[in-house]
């Protein structure tokens, strides 16, 4: 095999790191247990996407970001995201590894609401953050990857809601990769516990295109009995980042996990996205969007595995592939044995706008149960050209034609991203790509 | 300016290597409205697509002009913005793309950059237009044509005619799939824009529409030619008596393209 078997980082670095970082031994511990593992466990392997050659060796692990005093200074790409009319309370900015920007409505705060940055959240919370912190969502000997993100995670945020405290304002993280090399090991957890909600929304964003850096993330959402998550995301990586995402949810009784994901980065990619529905009656929406170009690999997972009762599942992912771009949008959904009347369905489009693009819907439905119902859609196609006729003989032209087209494809997933601000990022990022 | 002229001369369109038409004659001006009418297969639909440039027809001979201009030489969007407008058969659904967001881009695509049409006036326009047609509001928001029944389809290209008001329309079969109370309301719709400034070319199978709308001038179509024209006559007689008569007057013994006289 042409896996490169050097980690990039030893030992000794990793204990000097979470010293410096004054962590708990639990974590200290669980960071060596992270280091061995990767020795030992094999990479990832995602169905039908090779990432043999790809770099997951060749980053910078620390980079400092300065504070931001004011909102007004960031840089534009940045500024987009914030709806600065309506100023955002709940707001976390993480400039490379640093926390550049934290403010949490006081009333959250007097509500028990935890909103913070992981580190701190680690210090402050040690037991908290213990208690979730790679259990029940994702395990740190999955595989390489996820045992290396346990060894050098550098970033991330925690969020608690306590029980039946209901957030109407959106939490929002921006996760600013200023330097162009560093890497990206957030973790990020969301626990909301019993009768809860909120509405979590999160950007990445990178400027690298010829440098290389790394992203390795883990997300981990928990709702608690009858709580409610909405869970937006927009990741923007440079074309020179290699990106392994694995977000996950978890939901009890009564409880309801929504994603709404914009995978819009410009580098090869394996993103997962899977959430389990453990307790009766409960719910996920998985709606991803993508963007494909230049010669980039993506390859995307969408799984949501039923073991409640009642459980219902609905997949929705809808890609656009250009240039020479390349994409797998795995679709699964699991139905396990004791889960009836549980739902599962899935839907997987694919627009190709060049000859040379390649896109790949793959829906799989396992299903150890009689008494469900599932179903799955999947097509591959071009842009119509009677659509495309239809709108220029109203005298709009063939240019704004497949701008409608392909805007109109996108969304019933962009529709579902909660911040007005990222939502409008986001056709403005989609625009910026396929046009 | 009384209206614009739509000219058809000797036009010959193929599909797949098949030629449909084989040379149609046809002049419109604003203030008519001229019915197509024949059995089926015999080039009415290829007619109207081939004018607004269909991307499945090829056409090898012959010339359509509007004004002068050559309609032929333009791309489907210019023939729309100089005048012409296809009501169609079957109208694309086109997901994601409200009705209304579609409507307002095709009115601004007919007008001058700095002239764009305002929110409130737009609004207003589709409101009183959709009143007129009996539509349903919340169509508005739904996207375009997803979904819709043969008949909310069919209204819908009538308020897209009503509101992008056209030199000259070419409606194709507007009339298939109506129950009686929405080819009423379809009707009406077209009427309304009766005036000199606006010809029509109604494409039809059935002479139920022509009870609706009063054509000035009837043209039967049969092996990809128009055989025979005439007066609302016409298409009263067609209507009791059916195509043999033209049949056996030209001595057709199969009216579809592709066959000999």
């Amino acid at each position: 095999m042409a896996i490169d078997t050097k980690l990039p980082y030893e030992k000794d670095y990793v204990s000097s790191y979470s010293e410096r970082l004054n962590e708990p031994e639990w974590l200290k511990s669980l960071r060596f247990q992270g280091l061995e593992l990767a020795n030992t466990l094999p990479m990832p392997k995602p169905d039908k996407t090779n990432i043999s050659k790809w770099n997951f060796s060749d980053f910078k692990h620390e980079a400092e970001g300065k504070k931001i005093d004011s909102l007004e200074e960031l840089p534009n790409d940045i500024k987009v995201l914030l709806d600065l009319e309506n100023e955002n309370k709940n707001l976390i900015i993480q400039r490379n590894q640093s926390v550049g920007y934290q403010s949490l409505s006081s009333s959250l705060t007097e509500k028990g609401v935890i909103f913070t940055d992981i580190f701190s959240a680690i210090r402050e919370h040690s037991n908290l953050v213990q208690r979730y912190f790679m259990k029940d969502a994702v395990s740190i000997d999955e595989n390489r990857l996820t045992a290396l993100h346990t060894a050098l995670m550098n970033g991330g945020v925690f969020v608690y809601v306590p029980k039946n405290v209901v957030i109407e304002d959106p939490l929002q993280a921006i996760f600013w990769q200023e330097d162009l090399e560093v890497a990206s090991f957030n973790h990020v957890i969301v626990v909301a516990e019993e009768n809860s909600s909120l509405t979590y929304v999160e950007n990445y964003v990178s400027n690298n295109k010829t440098e290389n850096a790394v992203a390795n993330i883990v997300t981990e959402v928990i709702a608690h009995d009858n709580a409610k998550v909405s869970f937006g995301a927009v990741d923007n990586f440079g074309a020179g980042t290699t990106v392994y995402v694995n977000r996950r949810g978890v939901a009890y009784r009564d409880a309801t996990i929504d994603w709404a994901l914009g995978q819009m980065n410009d580098g090869n990619t394996v993103s997962e996205n899977i959430t389990h529905l453990i307790g009766d009656n409960s719910i996920s929406h998985a709606k991803t969007v993508t963007v494909g170009r230049g010669d980039q690999t993506q390859n995307f997972t969408a799984k949501i595995v039923h073991f409640g009762q009642n459980s219902e599942g609905y997949i929705l992912q809808h890609g656009v592939m250009k240039d020479s771009a390349s994409s797998v949008f795995n679709g699964i959904g699991k139905i396990e044995h004791g889960a009836t009347k549980s739902n599962a369905e899935q839907e997987s489009r694919v627009l190709m706008l060049s000859e040379n693009a390649r896109g790949d819907a793959n829906p799989v439905l396992l299903i150890d149960e009689d008494d469900v119902t599932a179903g799955h859609a999947a097509s591959v196609g071009r842009v119509d050209p009677l659509q495309i006729f239809y709108l220029m003989s109203r005298g709009i032209s063939r240019f704004e034609a497949e701008r409608l087209i392909i805007h109109g494809f996108l969304a019933p997933v962009v529709n579902e991203i909660p911040i007005k601000a990222v939502k409008e990022q986001l056709t403005e990022v989609i625009e910026g790509k396929v046009l | 300016m009384a209206g614009s002229t739509l000219e058809i001369k000797d036009l010959h369109v193929t599909i797949e290597d098949q030629e449909i038409l084989k040379g149609v004659n046809l002049t419109i001006t604003g203030g008519e409205f001229h019915a197509v009418m024949g059995p089926n297969g015999t080039g009415k639909s290829t007619l109207a697509s081939a004018i607004m440039g269909h991307p499945k027809y090829e056409i090898t001979k012959g010339s359509v002009l509007l004004d002068g201009e050559d309609v032929l030489e333009m791309e489907v969007d210019e023939r729309a913005r100089a005048g012409l407008f296809l009501g169609m058969q079957y109208p694309s659904e086109i997901s994601g793309v409200t009705t209304s967001d579609f409507l307002r881009s095709s009115i601004n695509a007919h007008r001058e950059e700095g002239d764009q049409i305002s929110l409130m006036k737009f609004i207003k326009e589709m409101d009183a237009a959709m009143d007129y047609l009996e539509m349903d509001k919340n169509m508005a928001q739904r996207y375009l044509n997803a979904g819709f029944s043969g008949g909310e389809k069919k209204r819908n290209e009538i308020l897209q005619l009503m509101m992008i008001k056209p030199a000259i329309g070419i409606l194709d079969e507007i009339d298939s799939g109506l129950d009686i109370d929405a080819l009423k309301v379809v009707s009406k719709g077209i009427n309304k824009l009766r005036n000199e400034s606006f010809g029509c070319l109604i494409i039809t199978h059935y002479q139920r529409l022509l009870e609706y709308i009063t054509p000035d001038k009837v043209h039967v179509m049969m092996q990809g030619r128009v055989v025979k024209s005439g007066g609302p006559e016409l298409a009263q007689r067609l209507e009791a008596e059916g195509y043999e008569w033209i049949k056996e007057e030209l001595g057709i013994e199969n009216e579809v393209v592709g066959q000999k006289a």
